[in-house]
C-alpha cells in the first residue's frame, strides 16, 4: 500500500464489490466504475487498492482510469453539470451556453464552483441532439437550451440547495 | 382507451415524465382508461407526445404536451369528447414526417411499450428466433442474410454474412457474439431510440447472430452516457431469460446463450471493434493490428463477431420477411433502409428511417421540412469526425454506401446534421478536429500529433492568425494521417478537413486573406454595427450590452464604438427590429 497520499478513504466498502467482480482482470472498468459510485471520484489509496485486490499494479489501474472521460480523480461538487458540445449543440449554439454558466457560476470546463455546488464537464454527445442544446444534471435532461434558460436552471437548483 | 406517453431519452427532456405523472394522478378509481408509457416515435421535435388508443388502434395523436394539458387529456377521455384536444394535436404536415418512412429496424419504436414482453411478442416478437431454430441451419441462417445484402450499419458497411460466416468457420468451441452500442459519434442516436424503444428486437436479432455464429456467450458494450437504455436493456434481458429466449436450451432447440451488458466509460475510439474488445477486456481502449481479425482471435483471444444494434435491429424482419424482401428495398450496391438522426438547424428533426436510393433532397426537405426560419440550406454533415460537409449543390445524391463516400463524406452510422448559412465551414472542421484530437487514443503518431497540429493550424485561422499556405498544409498533414494511422479513427478524422477545403475553399481564403468569416460565427473576425435605416431607437442593445460600447440618443439610431465592442453578440441577440447587423 503507497502511503504517499493523504487521503483516507473506508476502504472496506468495496469488500462485495471486490467478491463480485475481482477475481477477472476483465471486470476493471466495472469495478472502477462501482468505486466510483461509492466514493464519488477515484481517490487514490482506493486507486492502490484496487489493483491490489484485482491481481494489477497502481499504474495499469490509473492508465485506465485516466483513459476513459467517464473517470474522476478529484471530487465533483454536488451537481455535476454534463454540458453536450455534440454537433448538433455545436450548430444550435452550446459555446453560447458554456459561455454563461461560465460567467454567472465562475467556473470553467473540468472545474468546481467554490461553494462546491457545481462541477462542469463538456461531454461529446448526449445522444438528445433534436433538442440540442442540451445538458444533463445528475441523470435529467434539459434540451433547448438558451444561455439565460440554462443560467436559470442552475440558479433553480442553488436555491434548492440554500432551502 | 389506453393513453401512451412516449419516454425516450429526448421525450423525458422534454418533460414527459411530468406529463405521466399527472395522467398517473388524474386517472380516479372509476375510469376505465389505463395509462401506458412507450419508447420514441422518432419525432423529437414535437415531445412529449401523447397517443390515445382504442384497443390497438391509434385515434389520436396529441404533441408538445404540456403539464396542464395532461390534466385536459385525461378529462377528454373520461368524457369521451376527444374533440376537445384539437388544439394540441398533430397537424397533417407533421404527420408526413411519419408517412413518407419506411420502418424496419424501428417498427415498433414508440408504438410498443419497451419494457414488456408481451407487447413485443404481440408484434411478432422472437418468431424469427423459433423459425430459425426449428427450422433453419446456422448456414441457412447466414444465406438468408446474404440473400437480403445486410451490411454493417455502424458506418463502414460491411457485408454483414461475411463477417458471421468467418466467425463460424472459425475453429473453436467457444465463440462471442458483440454488440457495438458504443455510439459515440456526435449527433447520432439512432442506437440509443432502438435500445430504449424496442431492446427485445435487439436481443432476437442478436440471438439469431449468435445461433449463426455458433457462439453461447452474448455482451452489448453499451455507452455510460445512455442510462436509460442500459436500465431497459437489463430488465429486457430478465425477462427474455424468465420465458425461455435467453440461457440454456432455448425454446427446447437444444440452443444455448447467454448475454450480458457491458457499461463503456466514455470513450469514442472504443466503438472500432479492436478497441472494443480491448475495453471489455477491461484494458484502455487502444486498437489492435489486424490481422488476425476478431472472427479468429477476439475478446480473450477466442473468435468473436462484432455487429451494430441497427444491423441486429434488422435481422428478425428479414428472418420473417425473407431476405428477398429485404433486397428488394435500395440501390444495387445498397439493401434495406438506413435510420438517420436528423438534427441541426431543421424544421422536423428526429429519426429518419428510409429505404436506400432516397435522395438528401427527400430526407431533408420532404421529412424534415427543410430549413429553420427559412435561411438557406448550406451543408449537411454525415459520419460525424469521420465524414465530411455535402454542400447544396449535392443534395440529389442518393443515400447509397457507394455515392455518399463518392462525395468525401461517408454513410456513417446515420448522423446528418444540417447546417445553415450562419454556420462557417472553418469552424465546423476545427469542431472536429477538437474532438478528434481529444479521442485519439495515442498510439499512433500520425494521429496523435497530426490531429493536434491541424487543429492548431484551424484554430489560427478562425481567430483571424491564419497564414498563407495554410490550406496546403492543412492537405498535407491530413495525407499523412490518412496514411500512417493504424485505426478508422484515424484514417478518417481528416474527411471533415478535406470535404470542407473541397467543396468551400472560398471560406478558408476569406478567413486567411480577408480576415473575415462569411458566416458571421468566428467572433475574433465578427464585426456588429447598427443598421440606421432600421434602428428605431429603443435603446435595448445599450441597455444590454455589458462593455458600454452602444451610445445613443433615445428615438435615434444608436452606434457601436468598434474599439470597444468585445463581439460577444448580446445587442444582435436582443434588438426586436433586426436593425444589428453582423460583418
Amino acid at each position: 500500500m503507497c502511503s504517499c497520499n493523504h487521503e483516507k478513504s473506508d476502504l472496506s466498502l468495496l469488500d462485495d464489490v471486490f467478491k463480485k467482480y475481482g477475481n477477472d482482470s476483465g471486470n476493471l472498468i466495472t469495478v472502477l466504475q462501482k468505486a466510483q459510485e461509492i466514493y464519488g471520484y477515484l481517490p487514490i489509496d482506493v486507486i492502490y487498492h484496487i489493483a491490489a485486490n484485482t491481481n494489477s499494479t497502481p499504474a495499469k489501474v490509473i492508465g485506465v482510469a485516466t483513459f476513459y472521460t467517464q473517470f474522476r480523480l478529484k471530487p465533483v461538487g454536488k451537481h455535476l453539470v454534463m454540458l453536450c458540445k455534440g454537433t448538433a449543440c455545436h450548430v444550435n449554439g452550446a459555446d453560447g451556453i458554456e459561455k454563461a454558466i461560465c460567467e454567472e457560476f465562475n467556473i470553467e470546463d473540468g472545474g468546481t464552483t467554490e461553494d462546491g455546488l457545481f462541477s462542469l464537464k463538456n461531454v461529446a454527445c448526449l445522444g438528445c441532439c433534436s433538442l440540442s442544446p442540451v445538458m444533463m444534471i445528475d441523470d435529467v435532461t434539459y434540451g433547448s437550451l438558451t444561455p439565460e434558460k440554462a443560467v436559470e436552471i442552475l440558479h433553480g437548483l442553488k436555491k434548492e440547495a440554500a432551502e | 382507451m389506453r393513453i401512451v406517453v412516449g419516454q425516450g431519452s429526448c421525450g423525458l427532456a422534454a418533460g414527459a415524465s411530468k406529463v405521466y405523472e399527472v395522467l398517473l394522478n388524474s386517472k380516479n378509481e372509476n375510469d376505465s382508461f389505463s395509462v401506458e408509457i412507450t419508447g420514441c416515435i422518432g419525432m423529437c421535435y414535437l415531445e412529449p407526445i401523447v397517443d390515445i388508443y382504442e384497443g390497438d388502434e391509434l385515434v389520436k395523436r396529441l404533441v408538445r404536451v404540456s403539464a396542464a394539458d395532461a390534466k385536459r387529456i385525461a378529462e377528454a377521455v373520461r368524457k369521451g369528447e376527444l374533440s376537445m384536444l384539437a388544439d394540441i394535436e398533430i397537424s397533417r404536415e407533421d404527420e408526413e414526417f411519419l408517412a413518407l418512412q419506411t420502418r424496419i429496424a424501428l417498427r415498433n419504436c414508440g408504438l410498443i411499450d419497451p419494457d414488456s414482453i408481451e407487447a413485443y411478442e404481440a408484434k411478432d416478437g422472437y418468431k424469427a428466433l423459433g423459425k430459425v431454430l426449428k427450422t433453419m441451419s446456422p448456414e441457412a441462417v447466414i444465406e438468408e442474410i446474404k440473400t437480403a445484402g445486410l451490411a454493417g450499419r455502424g458506418g463502414a458497411g460491411f457485408p454483414t454474412w461475411f463477417k458471421w460466416n468467418a466467425a463460424r468457420a472459425s475453429a473453436g468451441d467457444k465463440k462471442y457474439l458483440i454488440c457495438n452500442a458504443d455510439e459515440g459519434d456526435p449527433g447520432a442516436f439512432m442506437d440509443r431510440a432502438v435500445i430504449e424503444s424496442d431492446p427485445h428486437n435487439l436481443i432476437e436479432g442478436m440471438l439469431i447472430g449468435a445461433y449463426a455464429i455458433g457462439a453461447s456467450e452474448a455482451v452489448v458494450y453499451v455507452r455510460a452516457e445512455y442510462p436509460l437504455a442500459i436500465k431497459r436493456l437489463e430488465k429486457a434481458i430478465e425477462a427474455a431469460m424468465s420465458k425461455g429466449y435467453l440461457g440454456n436450451d432455448i425454446m427446447g432447440s437444444g440452443f444455448s446463450c447467454t448475454m450480458r451488458i457491458k457499461a463503456g466509460a466514455g470513450a469514442f475510439v472504443c466503438g472500432e471493434e479492436t478497441a472494443l474488445i480491448e475495453s471489455l477486456e477491461g484494458k484502455r481502449g487502444m486498437p489492435r493490428l489486424k490481422p488476425p481479425f476478431p472472427a479468429q482471435k477476439g475478446y480473450n483471444d477466442l473468435p468473436s463477431n462484432i455487429n451494430n444494434v441497427e444491423t441486429f435491429a434488422n435481422v428478425a424482419w428479414i428472418i420473417n420477411n425473407g431476405g428477398e424482401a429485404f433486397s428488394a428495398m435500395g440501390t444495387e450496391n445498397s439493401k434495406g433502409t438506413k435510420v438517420f438522426a436528423l438534427t441541426g438547424k431543421i424544421n422536423r428533426g428526429g429519426l429518419v428511417e428510409v429505404p436506400m436510393g432516397k435522395t438528401l433532397r427527400h430526407v431533408i426537405y420532404d421529412i424534415g421540412g427543410g430549413i429553420r426560419g427559412g435561411k438557406e440550406f448550406k451543408a449537411v454533415q454525415m459520419g460525424g469526425p469521420s465524414g465530411g460537409c455535402i454542400p447544396a449543390s449535392l443534395l440529389d445524391t442518393v443515400i447509397d454506401y457507394k455515392c455518399l463516400s463518392a462525395t468525401g463524406a461517408i454513410m456513417g452510422s446515420g448522423g446528418m446534421v444540417v447546417m445553415d448559412e450562419d454556420t462557417c465551414m472553418v469552424n465546423m472542421a476545427r469542431f472536429f478536429l477538437d474532438f478528434t484530437t481529444k479521442e485519439s487514443c495515442g498510439k499512433c503518431i500520425h494521429c496523435r500529433i497530426g490531429t493536434k497540429r491541424m487543429h492548431e493550424v484551424l484554430t489560427r485561422i478562425t481567430e483571424g492568425e491564419g497564414r498563407e499556405g495554410d490550406v496546403e498544409l492543412l492537405v498535407e498533414l491530413c495525407e499523412g494521417i490518412k496514411d500512417g494511422a493504424l485505426c478508422g479513427l484515424g484514417q478518417t478524422a481528416p474527411n471533415p478537413v478535406l470535404t470542407a477545403i473541397k467543396y468551400f475553399r472560398e471560406e478558408f481564403d476569406a478567413h486567411i486573406n480577408e480576415k473575415r468569416c462569411p458566416a458571421g460565427e468566428c467572433s475574433a473576425l465578427r464585426r456588429y454595427y447598427i443598421d440606421k435605416e432600421k434602428c428605431v431607437g429603443c435603446s435595448l442593445c445599450a441597455r444590454n450590452c455589458p462593455v458600454d460600447a452602444i451610445s445613443g440618443v433615445v428615438k435615434q439610431p444608436y452606434v457601436i464604438d468598434d474599439d470597444k465592442c468585445v463581439k460577444c453578440g448580446k445587442c444582435y441577440s436582443v434588438c426586436r427590429f433586426g436593425a444589428v447587423k453582423k460583418a
